[in-house]
């Protein structure tokens, strides 16, 4: 745990020196925020039964958006490099163990998610006037973010597997997680009146489940335990795929 | 695969102890039957063309790779069955690299340390490598020489008893070269045991107490540098140019070669430079570019990995020089 610990604080110190990685993690999502709340801000969306504000849904909105770039896009770009460049085969070759190594990964997204969401959240607040959630709602809005940050880190790691090397990374990366995030709202609102398909469809996969939970936290709508669960058998399915097929040498 | 020898792991005289190893890609045999030994504190070099096996017979010393058979004793330790407590006292310096860009030269070390039970003190391991001016640059702003060189540090850092180091120089300028040399022997000095692999005669030469020549998948020879394939004992060549239209002495015998000389390898070299320098003087001749010569390590090294059926040669008899082949 130590080592963990240890490792977290250099993956740490290379994510804020790397400004390309800072800059799409933190600021992207609040960019967002702005652009869309600026075009769309003034409408309302159903939601659960509940009108809401377009402002309000957009902070919910790009805190997720923010958390899954920061677990699911970061650590799967970041470790093909990191396989493709021999960073991996050469701490393959060390005592360090996997576990630690992983977990100092899932533990620094999970850090920069709550930072982020808490960014995000804030921003919200002081510029739109959003909910921010509070009590007991604060307590389930954060199990939903924990995990959905530790389960869109496993997808990470799998998903690398299916890269066969950096260059293939972020098209691999977004052509895989940009439709799921329209499908599920994050950047078009879906209220209940949109069309049935889009509804079932998104809800076969993570993303949906995940932004319903924080949802709740933001707009009081209701928080489904189910959603806790369909993220988390994602997030198991996911390690088990890792466990699996991750590759700490090239592909090539 | 059953082998009668079993290797005595615990009490192992031997740095490395390999026999019989062998390992195919699909179809394609990689390494067919390598038998190396390397004593604790030599710096041995595997010296081979691409494609020879040297990469593959490394990485399963390493643990990287599973080997198809033969018996492999790494420090003792079986490296595909015992990796994890081989781990701590090896250290690795693969062909490719890579580190975070972003962290300076003496974070990065001491990251790898902390992975280790007993590291070396970090800036030990910054002076060893000769890295203490760009202690605090981070690796993003190091020439290659000295990205090569930190490579080194990294797997200096758990202070191993044993370093692989493959093809540590391949790509540099003659001076980054050098430089990688003396930390070559800086580790020599340590008492480490050091295995490298290169396709450099000069490096091996340089830097090994042995070489042991890899081509095809086995090991055609091995020895010191300087007797390499009987390099020492192979009967010397005297090579000298006459003048035009000067006839050769004709009791010394000799070859003409396609460059010009009279070639021969005498049986007394002594008697024959006597015979030879005794004429021309006798004939007012003087004798251009006189030259002894026996067969270089490259001379050996092409003669043995230059086609598939010197893999075969007896390793342990003298070289013919200047044969054809």
């Amino acid at each position: 745990m130590a080592l963990t610990l240890t490792q977290m604080r250099y993956v740490n110190k290379a994510f804020w020196r790397n400004p390309a990685s800072a800059f799409f993690t933190f600021a992207l999502p609040l960019m967002f925020l702005v652009i869309f709340t600026a075009l769309l801000g003034a409408g309302q969306v159903l939601v659960g039964g509940r009108v809401v504000h377009l402002s309000t849904y957009y902070v919910a909105a790009m805190a997720s958006f923010g958390l899954i770039t920061a677990c699911y896009n970061n650590i799967a770009i970041s470790l093909t490099f990191q396989r493709d460049t021999g960073v991996l085969k050469r701490t393959n070759g060390t005592p360090l163990p996997a576990a630690a190594y992983f977990g100092a990964r899932v533990l620094h997204a999970l850090l920069v998610s709550v930072v982020l969401v808490a960014l995000t959240a804030a921003f919200g607040k002081a510029a739109y006037h959003a909910e921010v959630p509070s009590g007991a709602t604060l307590a389930r809005f954060a199990v939903m973010l924990v995990i959905g940050a530790a389960t869109f880190c496993a997808l990470g790691f799998a998903i690398t597997a299916v890269i066969p090397n950096a260059d293939a990374a972020a098209p691999i990366v977004y052509a895989s997680i940009l439709p799921l995030l329209f499908l599920s709202g994050i950047f078009i609102p879906i209220g209940d009146n949109a069309p049935a398909w889009i509804h079932w469809t998104a809800r076969v996969f993570p993303v949906k489940h995940f932004v319903d939970g924080l949802r709740a936290g933001f707009l009081g709508t209701t928080f489904h335990w189910s959603d806790v669960l369909v993220v988390a058998a994602w997030g198991l399915a996911g390690l088990l795929l890792a466990i699996r097929y991750f590759s700490w040498q090239p592909r090539t | 695969m059953v082998d009668v020898i079993s290797v005595d792991t615990a009490r192992s005289a031997y740095a490395v102890e390999v026999r019989a190893l062998a390992k195919s890609y699909g179809s394609v045999p990689a390494v067919v039957g390598v038998d190396l030994r390397i004593g604790h504190g030599a710096v041995v070099a595997l010296l081979g063309p691409n494609g020879a096996g040297k990469t593959t017979t490394v990485e399963i010393l390493e643990g990287y790779r599973r080997r198809d058979s033969g018996e492999v004793a790494v420090l003792g330790l079986d490296p595909g069955r015992q990796r994890a407590q081989l781990k701590p006292r090896i250290g690795i310096v693969l062909q490719s690299t890579g580190v975070d860009r972003y962290l300076t030269v003496a974070e990065t070390i001491s990251m790898y340390s902390g992975y280790y039970p007993h590291p070396r003190p970090v800036d030990d391991v910054i002076d060893l490598v000769g890295l203490t001016g760009k202690r605090n640059s981070r690796v993003v702003r190091l020439s290659g020489g000295q990205q090569r060189r930190l490579d080194v540090a990294i797997a200096l850092a758990g202070d191993p008893e044993l370093l692989f180091l493959d093809e540590p120089t391949t790509g540099f300028d003659p001076s980054a070269r050098h430089e990688a040399w003396q930390v070559v022997r800086n580790l020599a000095e340590l008492g480490k045991t050091v295995l490298l692999t290169t396709h450099y005669m000069d490096e091996a030469q340089h830097l090994a107490d042995r070489v042991a020549i890899i081509a095809a998948g086995r090991i055609v020879a091995e020895g010191t540098p300087a007797t390499l394939a009987g390099r020492d004992v192979a009967r010397p060549h005297v090579r000298y140019r006459l003048p035009a239209a000067t006839p050769p002495p004709t009791d010394l015998g000799g070859q003409p070669t396609p460059d010009g000389f009279v070639e021969l390898a005498p049986r007394d070299l002594t008697q024959a430079l006597h015979q030879l320098t005794g004429w021309a003087i006798e004939h007012g001749v003087t004798l251009d570019d006189l030259q002894i010569v026996r067969p270089s390590l490259e001379d050996v090294y092409l003669q043995l990995t230059g086609d598939p059926a010197a893999a075969t040669v007896d390793a342990t008899a003298p070289l013919t020089p200047g044969k054809p082949g």
